[in-house]
């Protein structure tokens, strides 16, 4: 019984990438590899800030000390940075005032993936700031926005327009010497999104950001930065689908999120790029850095991520609670199939007295598959009646993939109570038989009884948001979309 | 004929549970299979449905003159045949609402019929919880989860309710019930009697056909049905007990 289940849990989630197309954009690139002059190739282009120049030659230079964590729990091949492409651009010959004057390509690769940008506009009241192969190929409602006094661009735009914020606040979050990947970063990054909420504004839209890797060979890096001044609130998504490659693609982002007191930052991801094919040959590697400090006290910020795709995961969306009252938050669903590998979580880092920290992890692992949760909770010894919950699910479809937990707690003081919980189960053949008994088939069962296991973390994700990471849960596990 | 199972061999790794049985069920029928513990009629229930675990050695089983055996677990239902769980599994986080418009979505599909929109789903939701007797706030949880025994067989029925099936097969859905929710069971089944469909009622107690009338008893022993008749062979049973079977089949 046992392995007629497997056999048929392997036929469904054995399934390749439903997105994997490659749209045909003329694209400007840097020269391969990676040396002072890559660095200082980017800055030009970027027309940079002499201090912007000084931060990714630091960066650089700190980065050639470093080496490659191997900690995590995952078999990464050696990655050959002379062989990466550190910038690439789409041409663009004058500056685009509409969306008639984009790209027609780049449109409908958009609409491709469902994203169209017109229709955003028109009718749900995102904001979208899309980027393409690194650069911001057009931001909507920037105007709208501008009256609040939120600046939402380019991170490029940012450090044109706004240098002094981007130069406060950058780095001060993940310093260039954080990591190995987040040196790299530092160095080389190209582009990515800015984010700066004035003091008392809520922002009335959800701010989203599709990113996507284009061209071939393209290592992309990303950078965002989202400051949130006093009693500031606003929910900034992010949400990602890669074309199919055959080699592996680099993907090394640092997100910074700064939220001052009173202030609440709620950050979504749905990530779903390229997964490698059924054999394990291509995929993206992501290695993410992602941090938040919530500064002032009761401010708040929340990561909400719904990981289906890379080949290669490694990514702690994390918390620095220095704020007395403050608050974090960390749910997230990481899917992993085929020979997908997964290593991700949180870190909760308690400074501040009465600070209060939520983590509900759930991994779904299928066919060849191997998914970690990675968790850190530190208590310092003045974050005095602090707290902490800890739920971390492991779900297994068949029985060829792995599922782990690693959390580690740290509690410095004696007035604070961190609590966690773990379990692991599996799709049992009895709830399938009851849902193909009703007349659903296999696929959409499993679909159902994943997005039921994953309610949790779902329902945090803004509508627009949630709708599509369903989907997303579905496709990553089936034969078939929708 | 709505179902006809002919000379019907079933087995579960190698073992033979199912030893040649024969049953006619035809359209406005409700039947009675009545027996002792493990002789085969969750069995009966589960080969009809289509469970892959059981292997079908020999025999046949006919639904609307289709041969079953080609059809996949999925398709029966969406030809209409219902299963009532004796132990109805937990799906959690999925709701009611989430799985049963799912499922009525596909058996509508496979008819060629439009998908009911969501608004349309909650207004005949309400009107199968008013015929069910349901009160509670059943429809927003997940499927059967934290229920009580009751309220798991309450929302069999409802399901049933529901999808409105042709040949519904009820799998000791009396077990465990208190009298209350027995007779909210019996009397689902009888508001959903019509000329059209039929009904399988397995059980191993009488009680349940003081509430649902049936048209034919039988007894199944040994993987065989060895007795039919009317209901009056219920009440038999009740007064002899099945030690009457088991000497009837020894001698």
């Amino acid at each position: 019984m046992e392995s007629e289940t497997n056999k048929i849990l392997g036929e469904v989630t054995g399934t390749d990438y439903k997105y994997g197309f490659v749209s045909d954009i003329e694209t400007e690139f840097a020269p391969r590899g990676l040396t002072e002059d890559t660095v200082r190739y980017i800055s030009l282009k970027k027309n940079e800030p002499e201090f912007l120049l000084e931060f990714r030659l630091k960066a650089f230079r700190h980065w050639l000390t470093m080496t490659q964590p191997q900690w995590a729990h995952l078999s990464i091949a050696p990655i050959d940075f002379q062989d990466i492409i550190f910038y690439a651009a789409p041409k663009r010959k004058t500056e685009l005032k509409s969306l008639e004057a984009v790209d027609p390509e780049l449109l409908a690769t958009f609409n491709k993936l469902g994203i169209s940008l017109e229709e955003q506009k028109k009718l749900s009241g995102v904001a979208v700031d899309a980027v393409i192969d690194s650069v911001s190929v057009k931001t909507t409602f920037s105007e709208t926005l501008s009256k609040y006094g939120i600046i939402f661009c380019s991170f490029s735009d940012a450090v044109q327009k706004h240098p002094e914020l981007v130069k406060q606040y950058m780095g001060s979050v993940v310093p260039y010497t954080d990591n190995y990947f987040a040196a790299l970063n530092s160095a080389v990054f190209s582009d990515g999104s800015f984010c700066y909420i004035p003091k008392g504004v809520r922002c009335p839209v959800e701010l989203s950001t599709y990113f996507r890797i284009n061209a071939a060979n393209t290592g992309q890096f990303e950078r965002t930065l989202i400051v949130a001044e006093e009693g500031a609130y606003v929910s900034y998504m992010e949400g990602c689908t890669a074309p199919q490659r055959d080699e592996n693609q680099l993907h090394a982002a640092i997100v910074e999120i700064v939220a001052l007191k009173d202030a609440e930052v709620k950050y979504s991801t749905v990530q779903n790029w390229y997964p490698g094919d059924k054999n394990g040959i291509g995929g993206i590697y992501n290695f993410v850095t992602k941090r938040g400090i919530c500064k002032g006290s009761n401010s708040k910020i929340s990561w909400t991520q719904v990981e289906t795709g890379s080949a290669i995961t490694w990514k702690y969306p994390s918390c620095i609670l220095l704020g007395d009252h403050s608050v974090g938050e960390f749910y997230s669903v990481a899917v992993t199939n085929n020979h997908q590998q997964a290593d991700t979580g949180t870190k909760m880092l308690h400074l501040g007295k009465n600070t209060r920290s939520t983590i509900i992890s759930k991994g779904i692992s299928a066919g060849k598959s191997n998914n970690s949760y990675r968790g850190l909770v530190r208590i310092s010894k003045n974050a005095v009646n602090s707290r902490n919950y800890s739920q971390c699910d492991s779900l297994l479809l068949g029985s060829g993939c792995g599922a782990h937990t690693f959390p580690y707690i740290e509690a410095g003081n004696k007035s604070s109570i961190v609590e966690h919980e773990a379990t692991t189960s599996k799709i049992s053949e009895d709830q399938l038989f009851y849902c193909q008994q009703r007349g659903i088939d296999m696929e959409s069962a499993i679909g159902l009884i994943v997005n039921g296991y994953a309610r949790e973390v779902l329902k945090q994700l803004p509508m627009e948001f949630a709708v599509e990471a369903q989907k997303l849960l579905s496709i990553s596990l089936e034969g078939s979309v929708g | 004929m709505l179902l006809s199972v002919k000379n019907l061999h079933a087995s579960i790794h190698g073992k033979e549970i199912l030893k040649g049985v024969n049953l006619e069920v035809d359209q406005g029928e409700i039947h009675a299979i009545m027996g002792p513990n493990g002789t085969g009629k969750s069995t009966l229930a589960s080969v009809i449905a289509g469970r892959e675990v059981f292997e079908i050695t020999s025999g046949e089983i006919l639904y609307k003159g289709k041969d079953l055996q080609k059809l996949s677990v999925e398709e029966r239902a969406r030809e209409g045949i219902f299963m009532g769980f004796q132990y109805p599994v937990e799906i959690p986080g999925v709701s009611i609402t989430n799985f049963m418009r799912t499922a009525l979505n596909e058996i509508r599909k496979y008819s060629g019929l439009d998908a009911l929109s969501g608004g349309e789903f909650l207004k005949l939701m309400e009107e199968k919880k008013k015929l069910v007797e349901i009160t509670s706030n059943l429809t927003n949880r997940s499927v059967n989860e934290g229920f009580s025994g009751g309220e798991k067989k309450k929302n069999e029925i409802f399901q049933m309710a529901i999808l409105e099936p042709m040949l519904a097969i009820l799998d000791e859905t009396d077990s465990g019930l208190d009298i209350d929710a027995l007779r909210i069971v019996a009397n689902g089944v009888n508001k959903l009697r019509r000329p059209d469909n039929a009904f399988v009622v397995i059980t191993h107690y009488q009680r349940l056909l003081d509430y649902i009338v049936p048209d034919f008893v039988h007894v199944l022993f040994e993987g065989r049905i060895v007795k039919s008749g009317g209901k009056e062979l219920a009440f038999e049973l009740e007064e002899k007990g099945y030690d009457w079977i088991k000497k009837e089949q020894e001698a």
